[in-house]
């Protein structure tokens, strides 16, 4: 009874997901983040029911009994992105997982706990991911330069862009 | 903690005058360094969600060189001195240091441009602890160049712990009939804005 409706070829759209937030698309959308140094953006999603959600945390680990913007901290986005995809009935172990960031983009003799951030960062999602049961396929993390990524669910590449590396997938 | 969420009339004119000091004693030294006259602005003094600072440079993507040095002592955050390319190049030209392929500087290049973050910073701090009679330190600069969202994330990880927004002092550099156009940007950890505020006489409530 469809026959005459529109094709599915639709404009994808680019949803740009912000420092310290976190966004579910379906495809055809694509979905992003700008400006990764220290941070990580992380993309878990599902190529058969075609849902992907980004996190772009911040940092590591959360203090005790927060409660503000959960997407700053790694392990309070995940739970609240992993949360968003049992509410479309997928479990951890249904999901894949790519992430990318995590850079120390200073080094120096500044307080190295803070420069550090990044690889700390990287280190707190695989941990978390592992522990969750989500598989991890690729990741892009540390070095020195900053990244922005996107997303297609349609060819389940994560393309990064590189003000000096140029620009490659994983 | 609303203090962080709503700055009245009083406060953003207390971030502006520290703003405007710094700028000043930076334009003193950085017109010493360069041997013209050098003039600034204080363009901004407010708090700036996360989102928001990069814009400020000219977008996440924008190439920027970023000098970034911690404050310690009696105040805790840190600081950037953000610089477009064409501005980093042109501190380049006056300083004789000419010459870089697309974002790779020299050694030396690098290193004469986080002097400049170095000393700007320098008069800019102690401008504010002066003002404020805090005790400042400044650590020893960094500089990368690169992405302006990547640059800021560290003092943003870094204020970030325990808030969403931060304070952002933002100063615009003349020099001649070129525009440097530098950015300054304070991000003092949010406890430290409580003890400036109230050592610039604005004990109300804070």
């Amino acid at each position: 009874m469809c026959e005459f409706t529109l094709p599915s070829i639709q404009e994808s759209q680019l949803i740009r997901v912000g420092i310290a937030q976190g966004a579910i698309v379906s495809g055809p959308d694509r979905i992003g983040t700008t400006g990764l140094g220290s941070c990580v953006g992380v993309v878990l999603y599902h190529a058969r029911k075609n849902i992907a959600g980004l996190v772009h945390i911040m940092l590591p680990q959360s203090p005790p009994n927060f409660s503000g913007n959960v997407c700053k901290y790694a392990d309070l986005a995940l739970d609240w992105l992993l949360d968003e995809f049992s509410k479309q009935g997928l479990r951890p172990s249904s999901l894949k997982a790519k992430a990318a960031g995590g850079a120390q983009m200073f080094s120096g003799s500044a307080n190295s706990d803070i420069l550090r951030v990044g690889p700390r960062n990287a280190e707190a999602v695989e941990n978390y991911l592992r522990d969750a049961g989500v598989e991890l396929v690729s990741t892009d993390f540390g070095g020195n330069t900053g990244r922005t990524i996107e997303f297609d669910l349609q060819t389940e590449l994560l393309q990064i862009r590189t003000a000096i590396k140029g620009t490659y997938t994983i | 903690m609303s203090v962080f969420y709503n700055l009245d009339d009083r406060q953003q004119d207390i971030l502006r005058e520290v703003g405007n000091v710094g700028a000043g004693h930076a334009a003193t030294a950085l017109s010493v360094l360069l041997q013209e006259s050098v003039q600034m602005s204080v363009t901004a003094a407010r708090l700036c969600p996360f989102d928001e600072i990069a814009d400020i440079a000219g977008g996440p993507e924008a190439p920027v060189v970023g000098i970034f040095l911690q404050i310690g002592g009696q105040m805790n955050g840190s600081m950037f001195l953000l610089l477009p390319m064409q501005s980093a190049e042109h501190l380049l030209h006056q300083l004789n240091l000419t010459g870089h392929e697309g974002l790779l500087f020299e050694e030396l290049q690098l290193s004469a441009l986080a002097e400049v973050g170095n000393i700007l910073s320098g008069s800019y701090v102690t401008a504010i602890s002066e003002l404020a009679s805090l005790q400042i330190t400044l650590s020893v600069p960094s500089i990368a160049v690169d992405m302006a969202g990547a640059i800021l994330d560290i003092g943003l990880a870094f204020s970030g712990d325990i808030a969403d927004q931060a304070i952002l002092i933002n100063t615009q550099i003349w020099q001649g009939q070129m525009n440097i156009d530098g950015h300054f940007f304070l991000l003092p950890h949010p406890q430290s804005m409580v003890k400036l505020f109230s050592a610039l006489g604005w004990d109300n409530d804070v």
